[in-house]
């Protein structure tokens, strides 16, 4: 779920009339400063950040002045939630509360539809109170198509006890929130507390929205630069990996960052899966082991090379990890060649300088050990791969024993550089580049590349490899990435072919890290 | 029998001109499913591999009137327009294969189909296949593969991850138990049949003695079927393995979803209801195979 913070959500809400506080936005104490001027009333200042229980982090102030926000403000800034520092700050004007209410909506699995909900009583622990007094909750099931009507949110408001003007009042905010949640497909919509002021009005004094992850490419309106759900800002390996699986709809790579700033030798793991279920097996086995997880990937759903190719190379970019773990469900129903082969090249490019146990299980299991055992030999690193009669829990250990065994250093010896070619041939493809050196080409004896090409679409024309298509076809997808001519051709033939595919933002990152 | 895909199953597949369609079609043939006709827009009167391709389901339907099932492969943001398209025509039960179909789209599809009466497996399925009769989606990958991997037999396989459904259904047939169906009821959190629809399925199913359910953290899904038990409505042996005991729970950002699910959705939570109700629950998921024989000996 994309959450959305707390002054997105009530700009959401303002979007369909549902009051909130006169608030601003602020990145630093002086923005805080201006904010109250403008504001001209004693503020609250909260801490722009996914977490529950601000309050008792620090992370709410008030304060009276311009002068005392600012100085109240210092403290918001620079807190750290989650390893994640406070940036930004909403500052809203304070609000005399008389009473404080709950109206949250979400899509309930069992029902197959959104639920609304509304509490008599709000505020922290509104769990607890549902739970305590039943009778002051109220629940109704929208109807997708009809949606949520004035006379269902009235009903609705005075089963939990509450009556004439208020009950117009509320059921208002309720319809606006339906219409909320709908336009911006959010799998939870939550005001709490929704209140009544001394005044008279209602209002929404905090918010939280999150986002369908799948509906987020629907509304660029959200700017929401990272459609996962997580307790901190995406890290930059984070959106680096999250503009590939954008930008690619084959298969599917989801790739976190769960620890950073660690040392080699304390037993991180680049972890990559293949399949919800079995990759969190294939975690709960290389965690008994006593290794640590420095990510959690998963390719699957049938990816390219290409897409696996790019998930070990993010992967692989995390300093200090002390070895590789793949392994999914054990008993895939895709090729698996193509994920061996993805492997292969990212781990030769890497020059893999830490063990690695791959378990690729499944279809054409066997050939694709042999591709993955075979392509890695020369490396510095013991790359082993297993198949589906070997469990997750035995390839864990296996793991453990190579890290145990292993005398190297763990930093790569040399660079890849790419390969510069004397008589290039090139064509594009969907999210790469491949170019076959002529020269190299005249003189290998094999032409393996012609053989292996998954697809054919490869010919020999005056001895040498081109496109038996055009070029536009293998740029719209008939070159489907298999990476079998680089592959194959740099053991049997004469290392002429070379694929480039590019990861945007990896090599900044590199050069920053380094 | 078994359930879903059997001898009478006849089959449309839209998006059949499509890389996954065309290769996932390739599997459903060679496994011996009925596939009579494909649907792709705009991509009517030709054939992939000697199945005739409509433009639209309507026009596949008058052709050939016996349709009873479509699987669907075409974009995610799609699947919609696909599912609505396919109940319209009258298809009572849809596979949808494509992975990120938006939340409010499958709400759509499933209030479509509530009112027409019509069911659906996925979105993100891999699909299921019952033995020695049918595939629908891409279960086994291949067909001789499939044929391979899953044997025939009197146990039935319903899980919320696709790899796994393979993989139980791999490591029984490997250990000696055969299978009736398998069914991966799709990985996002609204899928059209959860397990409490699959079981009862298999409840219905003379051919299924006992049922194994793969389950994970979150939903109802567990629960539900613990109701079912409960009830009376499921009486045939379970044997469940629940995922994800190691993922941490963390804070729950909703508490809508607290207080719609209560203290339902924990990994502590569905093995303590499945417990309650006789389900012998597997604590390590090598010992599937080992358990669920021993269950069946019983039965015997
Ligand atoms: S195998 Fe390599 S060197 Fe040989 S023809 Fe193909 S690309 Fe050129
Ligand atoms: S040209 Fe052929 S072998 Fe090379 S990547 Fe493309 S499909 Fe694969």
């Amino acid at each position: 779920m994309a959450r959305l913070h707390e002054h997105k959500g009530k700009e959401l809400l303002r979007e369909f009339k549902i009051p909130t506080p006169k608030g601003i936005l602020a990145s630093s104490p002086e923005e805080v400063f201006n904010a109250v001027k403008e504001i001209a009333s004693p503020v609250v200042i909260k801490a722009q950040i996914w977490a529950t229980g601000r309050a008792g982090l620090g992370g709410i102030q008030f304060a009276q002045t311009p002068d005392e926000a600012k100085s109240a403000s210092r403290k918001i800034f620079g807190l750290k939630v989650n390893d994640f520092e406070v940036t930004q700050v909403l500052v809203e004007a304070q609000i005399k509360i008389k009473q404080e209410f709950y109206a949250g909506i979400i899509i309930d699995d069992a029902a197959k539809s959104p639920v609304m909900i509304f509490s008599s009583m709000g505020g922290t622990g509104i769990e607890e109170i549902a739970a305590k007094h039943p009778e002051k909750v109220g629940k109704l099931k929208i109807d997708i198509i009809t949606g949520f009507k004035d006379f269902q949110a009235r009903d609705l408001i005075r089963k939990t006890g509450i009556s004439g003007r208020l009950q117009m009042q509320l059921a208002d905010v309720l319809v606006k929130l339906w219409k909320v949640a709908k336009k911006y497909e959010a799998r939870s919509a939550e005001i709490n507390p929704l209140v009544l002021t001394e005044e008279g009005q209602v209002m929404a004094a905090d918010c939280r929205i999150a986002v369908d992850d799948y509906a987020v490419f629907r509304h660029p309106e959200l700017g929401i630069d990272i459609a996962r759900e997580l307790n901190r800002p995406p890290s930059e390996l984070d959106k680096i990996a999250y503009d590939v699986e954008k930008n690619d709809y084959r298969g599917t790579f989801y790739f976190i960052q769960m620890e950073e700033g660690f040392q080699k030798g304390e037993g991180y793991v680049g972890f990559h899966g293949a399949g919800g279920g079995g990759s969190m097996m294939s975690m709960d086995a290389v965690v008994a082991q006593g290794f640590k997880l420095a990510n959690f990937t998963d390719t699957s759903g049938n990816p390219p090379a290409s897409k696996v190719y790019r998930a070990a190379k993010i992967i692989l970019s995390q300093q200090n990890i002390d070895a590789y773990f793949g392994s999914g469900s054990g008993v895939a129903s895709q090729e698996q060649y193509h994920s061996a082969r993805g492997l292969v090249k990212a781990f030769r490019e890497e020059n893999l300088s830490i063990p690695a146990v791959i378990r690729l299980g499944g279809n054409s299991e066997d050939l694709a050990i042999d591709i993955l055992e075979n392509y890695t030999k020369d490396l510095p690193a013991p790359v082993e791969g297993f198949k589906k009669d070997d469990s997750a829990f035995s390839c864990a250990e296996r793991l453990k024993e190579l890290v145990d065994n292993y005398k190297g250093n763990g930093k790569p010896e040399k660079q890849f550089t790419k390969p510069i070619a004397e008589k290039p041939y090139s064509f594009e493809t969907i999210t790469g580049t491949i170019t076959y050196d002529h020269a190299a080409c005249a003189d290998c004896e094999s032409k393996i590349c012609i053989e292996k090409c998954v697809p054919e679409i490869l010919k020999l024309e005056n001895d040498v490899p081109v496109l038996a298509i055009s070029k536009d076809e293998a740029k719209a997808g008939k070159c489907i990435e298999c990476l079998a001519c680089e592959v194959e051709c740099i053991f049997h033939g004469n290392k002429g072919a070379y694929i480039d595919l590019p990861i945007a933002g990896l090599e900044e990152y590199l050069e920053k890290v380094a | 029998m078994s359930i879903l895909v059997d001898e009478n199953s006849r089959v449309l597949v839209q998006g059949i001109t499509g890389r996954e369609g065309m290769a996932r079609t390739k599997l459903m043939v060679e496994y011996g499913t009925n596939v009579v006709a494909g649907c792709t827009p705009g991509k009517g009167n030709q054939t992939v591999l000697e199945v005739p391709v409509y433009d639209t389901v309507q026009e596949a339907r008058e052709n050939v009137p016996e349709i009873n099932t479509s699987v669907i492969f075409v974009p995610a943001p799609l699947v919609k327009n696909a599912a609505l398209e396919a109940i319209a025509a009258g298809i009572k039960l849809l596979v949808l294969v494509p992975d990120r179909v938006p939340i409010y789209d499958v709400l759509e599809i499933a209030h479509a189909a509530k009112e027409a009466d019509a069911q659906f497996l996925g979105p993100n399925t891999l699909g299921m296949l019952s033995v020695d009769k049918g595939v629908l989606g891409m279960m086994g990958g291949r067909a001789q593969t499939a044929k391979q991997w899953f044997k025939k037999g009197n146990v039935g396989v319903t899980s919320r991850s696709g790899g796994i459904t393979s993989s139980i259904g791999y490591y029984l047939s490997k250990s000696g138990v055969g299978l009736s169906s398998i069914v991966h009821v799709g990985g996002d959190v609204i899928v059209g049949m959860p397990h409490p629809e699959i079981v009862k399925k298999f409840q219905d199913d003379p051919e299924t003695e006992a049922v194994v359910m793969f389950g994970e953290i979150g939903t109802s899904q567990e629960e539900q079927v613990a109701d079912l038990i409960e009830n009376g409505e499921f009486t045939k042996p379970l044997i469940a393995f629940i995922g994800g005991a190691a993922a941490k729970s963390g804070t729950r950002f909703s508490h809508a979803g607290a207080i719609v699910e209560g203290n339902r959705g924990t990994h502590a939570s569905k093995v303590k209801r499945l417990k309650e109700v006789g389900v012998h629950i597997v604590d390590n998921f090598d010992d599937i195979p080992q358990v669920t024989r021993e269950v069946l000996q019983t039965l015997n």
